[in-house]
């Protein structure tokens, strides 16, 4: 019967421990921000990235935004949507964020899209970039630090057609959303300019071999467009290059293919790579080398998608809270600040966010050099204020189809 | 009091105990853990079926869940079905599924069967991924809506959590039945003698189609509840990973017993939400937690437990088998 006893009062101890653990909340005290990341799992190198991008930001500004102090709370999501939700609602629900920065993952936005609706809590993008988070899915309580998957390839797509004056092109893209929307946005406007996408290539995401996707590309196309996510871009390259294509014909990529978190693992391979994207450590503005300084000195590395992504996430909080006087237990308030947010100088140039919560953001085609003993992408040509609908009309843009996989161009 | 009247009643005590924490905990936060865990337990007690009672190790089982959840999230989004009649459709869908799968890998058992499960699981992962036009591929269907109950809306987490006690507790009285049902009870002697059942006139097979199907069916009824409490499906939910986790949930709590699978339920599911935000190596310490019990309790949780009880809880007689 002691057994008995004992088991009851562990139960009791258990019972009682759980029920004090309460959010201290006051008015005044400090701003909670709720990060949500991933540091399990295939996605964990972006997440730490992340992690990083936050952590330098409040760093220099010695933990305060707008005069108040700042609690980051940082959740491990493990990249599953499931426990996503279940990381918000820990968040939201017993931590009493003010405000959610993340998730990493397009499907993890997407799985909390309706909760943060239903709970009205402002949340910034610093990663999830797919298209309809900002065009046929609205939540007017979210806002995205970073561009939309195909905002970049718009431009990518004018670049090879106009200036490149490229006609055939073959595509190679991770088969998933992001690389379908990427693909699409890019086969879109480059048709549209003239130019013909011969082929597309769908690789799996944790493809070990590309040798089977690169002696399907056509060999009369004038380029490769490679549209790849984390490591996968490094690997396709050196692939590329080892089946001897890198000298024959000229590659092309998106901004996460060649991305400066995994260009540093890179060698010759990589050089002559021209890509697109809405940021690199190469641009020549004092805002971005102050940013790239204090990473080199802080991480000793060149910062990429996620690390300003995450940094540009506390860059708008910091504008918001400052608009609203650092009152951010006025959720609304803070929110209509977020959405209505016009950053002059940040690393990545001028921001200005559209009335559906997307940056409207400068779109840089970059070229691999070596500059200062280290390769970096550095920018060619730069598209100003590119808007996630290219030069589309918003109204007509959202009419079709979300891009996917077999986007056919119907003009 | 004989001990095996004496652990049920403290096996139902802690049971009854372990419902109520959540709400005794207040925040809605722990009061969806709880109903994460039910919806765990219904699917890893479905599992069991297989696992447990049939000795037929499926690593596929989570396409079950999955499959039903997305034809619950298609009627409901692009037919215009309500929650209620789509979800019966769901049910119906599952068990036609569970019934073709089941015809195909029961032609292997062991090894065979484990690895026919696992590639018709894959199958589905691969059909939800790469049909996008339908399931909406690597972005999910989200936005479903949780349905009213009799007027009542289930977005109150402690409405839910309630819907799901009801749940959770006829699925255990309905596994309860099965386990002593004759058909419950020839399962259990194809597992462990199958040549002999099969002198007896048992027909082996059909036994282990039926248990198939059935495991199908509660499976499908767990993708239901899934969906009402996430709003959202994703590939990843039928995945290997999700077959694995369930797989594990069932062996750690004590498989062919009938609260394994629930205590197995509850240790991932509080591991992997609640003690992750403390631990940020959490996953280190879930395999070191799978680890500790497959030394010190290899039979499982459940299993352990009552025979550290019994050896603590001395009597006169000792008449009868196992009861949980």
């Amino acid at each position: 019967m002691l057994n008995r006893r004992q088991f009851a009062l562990g139960i009791a101890a258990v019972a009682g421990a759980t029920g004090s653990i309460k959010g201290a909340a006051a008015q005044t005290g400090p701003i909670r921000v709720g990060f949500l990341t991933v540091n399990s799992g295939a996605l964990a190198a972006g997440g730490r990235q992340l992690e990083e991008g936050i952590k330098l930001f409040l760093k220099q500004r010695d933990n305060k935004i707008g005069g108040r102090p700042v609690e980051l709370i940082i959740a491990d999501t493990a990249g599953q949507p499931a426990n996503t939700r279940t990381k918000a609602q820990e968040l939201i629900e017993r931590n009493n964020v003010h405000v959610i920065i993340g998730p990493l993952a397009a499907f993890e936005a997407l799985a909390i899209n309706d909760y943060i609706q239903q709970v009205g809590i402002p949340t910034i993008s610093d990663s999830a970039a797919a298209e309809d988070l900002t065009q046929r899915k609205l939540n007017p309580w979210f806002v995205r630090a970073v561009s939309s998957s195909a905002q970049p390839a718009h431009a990518l797509a004018d670049y090879a057609a106009k200036t490149l004056k490229y006609k055939k092109i073959s595509i190679v893209a991770d088969d998933f959303a992001f690389g379908h929307e990427i693909s699409a946005g890019f086969q879109r406007v480059f048709e549209e300019n003239g130019g013909k996408v011969l082929q597309k290539l769908w690789s799996p995401l944790n493809v070990a071999d590309y040798g089977s996707y690169i002696t399907q590309i056509d060999r009369s196309a004038d380029a490769v467009l490679a549209n790849f996510a984390g490591a996968n871009g490094l690997r396709f390259i050196k692939q590329y290059n080892e089946y001897g294509l890198s000298g024959t014909i000229p590659l092309l990529g998106h901004m996460t293919t060649i991305d400066e978190g995994i260009l540093k693992n890179m060698g010759d391979e990589a050089k002559g790579v021209v890509s697109t994207g809405w940021y690199s450590a190469a641009i020549d503005t004092p805002a971005n080398k102050e940013f790239v300084a204090a990473c080199r000195t802080e991480y000793k590395a060149d910062p990429g998608y996620y690390t300003l992504g995450a940094y540009l996430s506390g860059m708008f909080l910091e504008e918001a809270v400052k608009k609203i006087n650092g009152n951010v237990e006025d959720k609304a308030a803070l929110m209509k600040a977020l959405r209505n947010l016009d950053l002059k100088d940040t690393p990545a140039g001028p921001i200005k966010i559209d009335e559906y919560g997307n940056p409207t953001m400068n779109i840089y085609i970059r070229k691999v050099e070596t500059v200062e003993g280290r390769l970096m992408n550095k920018v060619v040509h730069t598209y100003p204020a590119v808007s996630q609908f290219w030069t589309y009309d918003p109204k007509v843009f959202l009419q079709s189809p979300v891009y996917a996989r077999e986007w056919a161009a119907k003009g | 009091m004989t001990s095996n009247t004496r652990i049920t009643l403290i096996s139902v005590t802690l049971l009854v105990l372990a419902l109520a924490a959540p709400l005794v905990a207040g925040q809605p936060f722990y009061i969806n853990i709880g109903s994460q865990v039910l919806i765990a337990a219904i699917f890893a007690m479905s599992l069991n079926i297989l696992v447990g009672y049939g000795g037929m190790t499926s690593i596929g089982h989570a396409a079950y869940l999955g499959t039903s959840a997305y034809v619950v999230a298609l009627l409901t989004l692009q037919h215009g079905f309500g929650f209620y009649a789509a979800s019966a459709v769901a049910l119906g869908v599952v068990v036609v599924m569970a019934a073709i799968f089941g015809a195909i890998a029961l032609r292997g058992t062991g090894i065979t069967f484990l690895m026919i499960t696992l590639a018709l699981g894959q199958t589905m992962w691969g059909v939800a991924f790469r049909w996008s036009d339908v399931t909406g591929g690597d972005n999910g269907l989200p936005d479903i809506k949780r349905p009213d109950l009799f007027g009542l809306n289930l977005v109150e987490p402690g409405l839910f959590y309630a819907v799901m006690i009801a749940l959770f507790v006829i699925a255990l009285v309905g596994m309860w039945i099965f386990t002593q049902s004759g058909l419950g009870l020839s399962l259990q002697g194809t597992r462990d003698q199958p040549r002999r059942m099969g002198m007896l006139g048992h027909h082996v097979w059909l036994v282990r189609w039926i248990a198939f199907i059935i495991a199908g069916f509660w499976a499908g009824v767990a993708g239901i509840a899934f969906i009402g409490y996430h709003g959202y499906i994703h590939p990843l939910s039928l995945g290997l990973a999700n077959s694995a986790e369930v797989l594990l949930m069932v062996i750690a709590g004590g498989a062919g017993t009938l609260l394994g699978p629930v205590v197995g339920a509850a240790i991932v599911v509080v591991l992997k939400m609640v003690v992750s935000a403390y631990v940020s190596r959490w996953v280190l310490l879930l395999g070191c937690t799978f680890v500790a019990i497959v030394i010190l309790l290899p039979e499982g949780v459940v299993p352990g437990l009552e025979r550290l009880l019994k050896t603590l809880l001395p009597e006169t007689r000792n008449d009868g088998e196992a009861s949980s």
